[in-house]
């Protein structure tokens, strides 16, 4: 071709022949990466999964190998760029770990596909938040977006929700918590059992809530709410004069100083912690432990008002099929096969099955992680480090306490939009 | 004869046009058609409307947010304009072996070598309500309250600002220093002018085009910034590549394109603005 490039066809044969390998490199990659002479074998089987930071841990790609065969590749996005990645780059992952309130959103842009049923072993052992929606029998299911409403869609290769349990089944849940707000318990110098504590002017100058949008404008709800300022119909889906109100209510607590930063991070929020920026924020579980890790005080508080819940799992990429799709089942049923739910209660999340996951932890890590029962020795991280000494108790209690308890998950609302925008105005203030 | 030679120059600017074409007017194109389109939560919508624009510029928000970024683009070139200026005139003028001067040259850029991120954070436990700073005045005794405005203020992001850019300052000014025909300023002395004058009369003048390539890469560099402001306000402050990129992260692509537009637009204002005093051109 090169030896051509004197007359202009032949230039316009090269483009063309370019073009035509790029097409091809992109064409193959969206049909699969592997012949079909491979099924069955997974160890030539490579998943590419993409989610947030909590659940990106090496270990369980390390035993994933071990035991599957297959290896698994993480990349740790924070929540937005997860959204975009599965929305825009769909041929770019084979396992979306996404978060329950994602799936509104990303589920409408055709790009995963729902999984079925009757293909994953331990589908009745799913603790039916996920599935009923009721943790108990007599439980009433929170505002937001609870996991039960977007669990199931219609049918295969459906988008549209469905109201009750179906066949096909949009993500397994994988890793679930009730969220409340930390405090340095050696700093605030009270008694905090509100959320509307971190509005004291005691407290001016050294408090955070986080800055994504969907998750923050839930904090800052039941903030307000607590402290009489809106009364919501449903936190999770706020009108348009709620949510006037709510960031109202925000930039004139901003304006007066009460907010030291705002955190989009998970290391910012420890950061914030440690160094003593903050005394009470917005925070997740694994960082109150990460604060505790480096030998400062935090409480995971308990608040009146309950908990803010978050759950995610993982969703099977639209483009998976054949051997590639048959080792994703693989690996989801290997991931509620207990070692991976061990290995999430000791951090201090919740797995989706508890049975399976009880299996593979000792009498004294389920009472004290999951019964909130004191601990008989030291309770160790899933790493070694112990986190806990003999007799202490976990923030908050057992999982029917802190799971039961939960007032709101995490939504996106109907005035997405226009919270976005109001988001803007508040961080620009 | 002729047509022959027109085609190989043709040729022979075609690489470069190509790549121009593919890198910088197809994507700058692509932002602007984007920039005129409609969306919901998921997807883009084709389309032709003046809804991004209209939602941009008649929110006092996005003035809210120029003014700022402009404000820390203006403090930002002031003060490594200055600071750049200082160092450049130090080691071209007052350092008198060409050894030293090159080795102070490189000592100026060996912090480049590690991540601007990196060196952006470092500030962060200095600047600390407990950090060094703090820790340092309180136990001298100089201050008895931790000054807050330390961190997570528009003080840290000008701050970082001008850590990170000053070298960008810095180079260009250098270099052009360095091509002054020292004659002249001998010629200077001999006239009767101070040192002052020498200065502001002859070696300002030809640092023009080195202030000008300094002040672009400076001006443009901040007025796209997101990180820093973000980081080093704690989230507090606004820029306007932090708007764009929180419509992005909520897949408002449109949106943020209509931003990017306006943004793209009134750089190359300023640019265009910067080239009309100092002809780069010419004087180099």
């Amino acid at each position: 071709m090169a030896r051509k490039s004197n007359d202009g066809i032949g230039r316009r044969r090269m483009l063309k022949g370019a073009a035509g390998i790029a097409g091809a490199a992109v064409g193959s990659g969206a049909i699969t990466g592997f012949p079909v002479i491979w099924a069955q074998n997974n160890k030539n089987i490579v998943l590419r999964q993409c989610g947030t930071g909590v659940s990106a841990i090496n270990e369980i790609a390390e035993k994933c190998k071990a035991d599957l065969g297959i290896t698994l590749q993480m990349t740790a996005l924070d929540s937005d760029a997860v959204v975009q990645r599965v929305v825009t780059q769909p041929n770019s992952f084979d396992i979306g770990d996404i978060e329950y309130w994602m799936i509104k959103k990303v589920f409408g842009a055709n790009t995963l596909q729902a999984m079925d049923v009757k293909k994953i072993k331990l589908f009745d052992k799913i603790v039916p938040i996920f599935t009923t929606g009721k943790l108990k029998a007599d439980s009433v299911i929170a505002q937001g977006t609870a996991p039960s409403t977007v669990s199931f869609v219609e049918g295969a290769g459906s988008t549209k929700f469905a109201k009750g349990q179906t066949q096909w089944f949009t993500i397994v849940p994988t890793i679930y918590n009730a969220d409340t707000l930390g405090i340095r318990p050696d700093l605030v110098g009270r008694k905090i059992d509100s959320w509307k504590d971190i509005l004291d002017p005691k407290f001016k100058g050294k408090t955070s809530i986080l800055n994504i949008p969907s998750i923050g404008i839930m904090d800052a709800a039941m903030i307000c709410e607590a402290a009489g300022i809106v009364k919501y119909g449903d936190k999770g889906n706020m009108t348009k004069a709620e949510i006037d109100k709510t960031i109202d209510f925000l930039i004139k607590t901003k304006k007066d100083g009460q907010f030291r930063a705002f955190w989009k991070t998970f290391d910012e929020s420890v950061n914030l912690m440690t160094s003593g920026e903050v005394v009470i924020q917005s925070m997740w579980s694994p960082a109150v432990s990460a604060v505790r890790g480096k030998g400062v005080p935090c409480t995971y508080q308990p608040l009146k008002e309950g908990y803010r819940a978050w759950g995610g799992g993982l969703a099977l990429a639209k483009h998976l099929q054949g051997a590639q799709l048959d080792a994703a089942y693989d690996y989801i049923n290997w991931y509620l096969s207990g070692w991976v739910g061990a290995f999430l209660n000791r951090q201090g999340y919740y797995s989706a099955v508890l049975e399976t996951a009880k299996a593979n932890m000792t009498a004294d890590e389920w009472g004290f992680w999951m019964e909130g029962k004191p601990a008989q020795g030291d309770i160790k991280n899933p790493q070694g480090q112990i986190v806990e000494k003999a007799g202490a108790v976990r923030d908050g209690g057992s999982f029917y306490d802190r799971m039961g308890a939960v007032a709101c998950w995490n939504a996106v609302m109907d005035e997405d939009r226009y919270m976005v925008q109001k988001w803007n105005q508040f961080i620009a203030a | 004869m002729n047509r022959v030679k027109s085609w190989v120059t043709y040729l022979q600017v075609a690489p470069l046009a190509l790549v121009f074409l593919l890198f910088l007017i197809v994507p700058i194109l692509t932002i602007v058609v984007v920039s005129f389109f409609d969306y919901n939560t998921t997807q883009i919508i084709p389309a032709f409307l003046l809804q991004n624009y209209e939602e941009l510029l008649l929110s006092p928000v996005t003035w809210r947010t120029y003014k700022q970024t402009i404000q820390f683009a203006l403090i930002t070139w002031a003060l490594t304009l200055l600071i750049g200026f200082t160092v450049a005139y130090f080691v071209a003028f007052h350092v008198r072996s060409s050894t030293m001067q090159t080795v102070l040259f490189l000592l100026c850029t060996i912090p480049f070598w590690t991540s601007n991120v990196i060196r952006m954070i470092s500030w962060i436990p200095f600047l600390g309500r407990h950090g060094l700073a703090n820790t340092t005045l309180m136990n001298l005794g100089l201050i008895d309250q931790p000054l807050e405005f330390l961190l997570y203020s528009d003080f840290s992001v000008v701050l970082a600002y001008v850590h990170l850019y000053t070298l960008f300052m810095v180079v260009p000014i250098f270099n052009s220093m360095m091509r002054i025909d020292r004659s002249l300023l001998e010629a200077a002395r001999d006239a009767g002018a101070t040192g002052w004058q020498t200065l502001v009369n002859v070696i300002l003048p030809l640092c023009k085009p080195g202030i000008a390539i300094g002040s672009i890469f400076v001006v443009t560099i901040v007025m796209g910034d997101f990180v820093t402001v973000r980081m080093m306000s704690g989230g507090l402050s606004a820029s306007v590549g932090l708007m764009m990129a929180n419509a992005m992260s909520l897949l408002q692509y449109p949106a943020a394109a209509a931003n990017a537009v306006v943004l793209l637009l009134l750089v190359l204002g300023i640019v265009a603005a910067m080239m009309r005093m100092v002809d780069i051109r010419k004087e180099l």
